[in-house]
């Protein structure tokens, strides 16, 4: 479980990211049929019909918006993202995430392969760090 | 779901120096007051040396030394240590690590700032703290400056590095039981590595991972390597004990012949 977290956080910062650097300021946003809210901690799951468990993020609040991700798990292996929550305030917004919630899926898909303890960039700043997916890391494991 | 499933982990973070530092602890027993106790005197040696050397606070020996009021002499000994490394840095570079004439990061006048070398040089000298815990993992990520321990009996450490276009995705990934692992570039805080030959900010190149056994060389070696850009290649190839990982401002990924194979 521990593990699975760790890469819902990541999924939740992955999403952060992709939303400070390719989105327009928006404020308004789309909400899907998901519950849970707060700050980024807890989640939720539920079984599925196929055997794979769905993890549901908190809303992840970002400068363009609220932002929610869930992934499903089965055999410990992601096999779905899905991001409920997303700015959608404008047609830019909307032509945008058309192609960036799939590239957000394909990455996060292949990131798990990764299986990283920590990682080397650009220097993080404090008021970066949140957005970082060292925070998700170290998220996994503050008790 | 890995071999690591057995072994417990614990992470700890605080904000210093402007810095998130996370230090994640693998072993038995991460609540004893000994672990405690020492991951404290990790995080209060980083908060000291930040107070005495920190280049935005008026009060720190730094900046009193620098404004002429405070003689070498009667500064803490941190600050003659730091400034004779920095000299050092600038030779074993050639120049292309250089403190002296920095932007100020709060007014943009040139100063005096080694924070590019205090950061892995306080890093490195606050995880001594940790060899007591030598039957521990340890991992101290400072702002994505990384020194790792394994013991034998734990797996190492698996390091991601970060893809300087997009910080959300992992480039490559390099192990390790001992050492460092430091990465310069512009993903997170804009061009903000000066080349010192024109005192503008360094564009040549989009990251520049370090490799090797300390976090201070590992560092000042990214950070001289990413202001120079390609040419410092050939130099990075005959660094003794360490090894790169550059991508050059078209994108072109090298890496120096020591780097593991992926």
């Amino acid at each position: 479980m521990r593990r699975i977290s760790m890469w819902l956080f990541s999924t939740v910062a992955a999403v952060v990211l992709l939303f400070s650097y390719r989105t327009s300021t928006s404020t308004s946003t789309n909400t899907g049929p998901v519950a849970g809210a707060g700050s980024g901690g807890s989640g939720t799951s539920t079984g599925t019909a196929t055997g794979g468990k769905t993890y549901t993020g908190s809303v992840a609040s970002t400068r363009w918006g609220d932002v929610q991700v869930t992934i499903t798990v089965a055999d410990g292996k992601i096999t779905d993202v899905a991001v409920p929550v997303y700015p959608s305030e404008n047609h830019k917004d909307q032509e945008i995430n058309a192609y960036a919630l799939p590239v957000l899926r394909q990455e996060t898909l292949a990131a798990q392969s990764a299986d990283i303890d920590t990682v080397s960039g650009a220097t993080v700043t404090t008021n970066g760090y949140l957005e970082s997916l060292q925070s998700a890391l170290d998220a996994a494991h503050l008790s | 779901m890995t071999a690591l499933g057995a072994v417990s982990q614990r992470a700890w973070v605080e904000q210093i120096m402007g810095l998130p530092i996370s230090i994640h602890l693998r072993g038995d027993r991460l609540t004893d007051e000994a672990v405690e106790h020492r991951i404290e005197a990790v995080l209060a040696e980083l908060r000291h040396v930040n107070a005495l050397l920190s280049p935005y606070r008026d009060g720190s020996d730094l900046s009193a030394w620098e404004r002429g009021a405070l003689p070498l002499a009667d500064a803490d000994p941190m600050l003659a240590q730091v400034i004779a490394l920095c000299d050092e840095a600038r030779r074993r570079t050639d120049g292309w690590f250089d403190p002296r004439g920095l932007p100020d990061p709060r007014t943009g006048e040139p100063r005096y700032d080694p924070s590019g070398l205090v950061k892995g040089w306080a890093v490195e000298r606050a995880a001594r703290h940790l060899t007591g815990l030598d039957t521990y993992g340890w991992c101290v990520n400072a702002g994505g400056d990384v020194l790792v321990h394994a013991p034998a009996d734990q797996p190492a450490w698996r390091i991601g590095i970060e893809h300087p276009d997009d910080p959300a995705r992992i480039m490559r990934v390099v192990e390790s039981r001992s050492g460092a692992v430091a990465t310069s570039g512009s993903a997170h805080r804009g061009a903000h590595i000066i080349d010192p030959r024109t005192r503008q900010p360094a564009t040549a190149t989009r990251a520049v991972t370090v490799i090797g056994p300390a976090l201070l060389w590992a560092d000042v070696y990214a950070t001289a390597a990413a202001a120079q850009g390609s040419a410092a290649f050939s130099w990075l190839e005959d660094l003794d004990g360490y090894d790169a990982l550059m991508v050059t401002r078209p994108g072109l990924l090298r890496v120096t012949a020591g780097w593991p194979a992926p």
